[in-house]
């Protein structure tokens, strides 16, 4: 939220002035998967503890498949991140962003899940294969901050010089910011079919991915 | 009901469990004592599909926990050493999760989940959030939870650590009145010598992975012409204290101390 406040209320005269429109309209996507990501990712350090001290190896053991169960932690961990990402829209609401299309809503919620989900079970895959909480922090800053700077979520992508444009089109991020963005805002740079169609389907290999580690845990 | 024959567990060069073989009668209450680091923890984790062996078979009531996994998931239940409760559900809510888990259908699973709660005692307890429970409640609950779809076998991983006289004294209990009754098998580990003399039926030794010492309580201090258990493991195992490494599993634990 203070991301939004500072660097909207901030940032906004000179991106006007650049002929960008309004900053808070642009950002607020941005920033909503900002709080999908992280809560998301932070789910995946979770089993790192439970692994030992909580319910997870009480799962483990039981006669339950690792796929259902991996299954039921994305779906769980999803749920509280996209319900995060709802709280950020409400409160954007009061700091003065106004969605364009009430009707495109669902859809942006959508888009919402699809974030939520794919990371999610991207930090349930790399827990998987930790052991240890330390390991998860650098994964923190190594990967997650490139992935959320570099995804178009604080600046437009169009302009880039070439090596960044490239990275952000590798980066899942940037479809799911997106396609958030064009169902909220009307902007969209990669086009909005592009944006639900890889994210579908890096999302299912994710998942697939995920399980396959998830099922290797050994304690 | 439980068999094990050269069973070895190898991480890299380090063999923590090596070539170990021994059974465990149907209705027989067996204590597996070893000073720390000796393979203890590693042994059960294999035994409850937590951990592949390196080579070795193991069989539980009949059925092989690396090939019928989930049948063999079915036979047994485990209260572990660190508690693997959910804190922000309610005893009740715990019990249920679990009863879903093991797919015990759902009037069974109410009548069992009244009656094993009232037989730890904690039924008055049952809408209070785990979190707030004592130690000694958790782990009775671990118990109550471990048996709600009648598990043939039932594992302890030091069952009654860090709980006071009186919470030992009735788990102990429960469980002895359990193998009575219903002939359920219990496999335990623990430090407290005395418990294990009290109330196991067999014990095996085991130190550096391997198993040194197997009988009744009774012929391993006639072997080593000991009045104690203790003294009888501490004559088998010898005085030295075991140098161990400190694992991530410790270091978490020492951090989980502060958590609380």
């Amino acid at each position: 939220m203070l991301f939004l406040v500072a660097l909207g209320f901030g940032f906004g005269p000179i991106y006007q002035k650049a002929g960008g429109g309004n900053y808070i309209q642009f950002l607020t996507p941005g920033i909503i998967s900002m709080g999908i990501l992280f809560t998301a990712i932070f789910s995946g350090i979770e089993i790192i503890w439970d692994r030992q001290f909580g319910f997870l190896k009480e799962t483990l053991v039981a006669p339950v498949s690792r796929f259902e169960i991996m299954i039921g932690r994305t779906l769980g961990g999803g749920t509280v991140a996209a319900m995060q990402g709802i709280i950020i829209l409400g409160i954007s609401l009061v700091i003065g962003f106004r969605p364009e299309n009430i009707f495109l809503l669902p859809l942006a919620f959508l888009f919402m899940v699809f974030i939520a989900l794919f990371f999610t079970a991207l930090g349930t895959a790399i827990a998987s294969l930790l052991d240890d909480m330390q390991g998860f922090q650098l994964i923190m800053n190594f990967l997650l901050m490139p992935l959320f700077f570099l995804s178009g979520a604080l600046f437009p992508l169009y302009g880039l010089p070439k090596i960044i444009g490239v990275i952000a089109s590798v980066d899942p991020l940037s479809y799911g910011v997106d396609g958030l963005r064009g169902t909220l805002t009307n902007i969209s740079h990669f086009g909005l079919f592009t944006d639900f169609f890889v994210l579908s389907i890096i999302t299912i290999i994710i998942l697939a991915i995920g399980s396959y580690l998830f099922s290797k845990i050994q304690i | 009901m439980i068999d094990v024959e050269n069973l070895t567990k190898k991480f890299g060069n380090f063999i923590a469990v090596d070539n170990i073989s021994f059974s465990v009668d149907k209705g027989e209450i067996f204590a597996f004592l070893g000073p720390n680091g000796a393979g203890k923890t590693t042994t059960i984790k294999m035994l409850t599909t937590l951990l592949n062996p390196t080579s070795g078979k193991i069989s539980l009531n009949g059925n092989d926990p690396i090939k019928n996994q989930y049948e063999a998931r079915c036979s047994f239940g485990i209260v572990f050493q660190d508690p693997s409760l959910d804190d922000e559900l309610t005893a009740f809510e715990n019990m249920e999760f679990h009863g879903v888990l093991y797919k015990v259908p759902k009037e069974i699973r109410r009548a069992r989940i009244e009656q094993l709660l009232k037989f730890v005692e904690l039924w008055d307890r049952r809408n209070n959030l785990v979190k707030n429970f004592s130690g000694g409640m958790k782990r009775r609950l671990e118990v109550a939870r471990g048996l709600i779809h009648h598990p043939k076998i039932l594992f302890l991983d030091e069952p009654t650590l860090g709980l006071d006289p009186q919470t030992r004294n009735h788990i102990w209990t429960y469980i002895k009145d359990l193998n009575k009754e219903e002939g359920m098998t219990v496999f335990f580990t623990t430090h407290y010598m005395e418990e294990a003399d009290r109330v196991a039926h067999r014990i095996a030794i085991i130190d550096n992975g391997k198993i040194v010492s197997q009988g009744t309580p009774a012929e391993l201090k006639q072997n080593t012409k000991t009045n104690l258990l203790e003294d009888a493991f501490l004559t088998i195992t010898g005085k030295t204290i075991r140098e161990e490494g400190v694992n991530t599993l410790d270091r978490m634990r020492m951090r989980r101390r502060f958590r609380r």
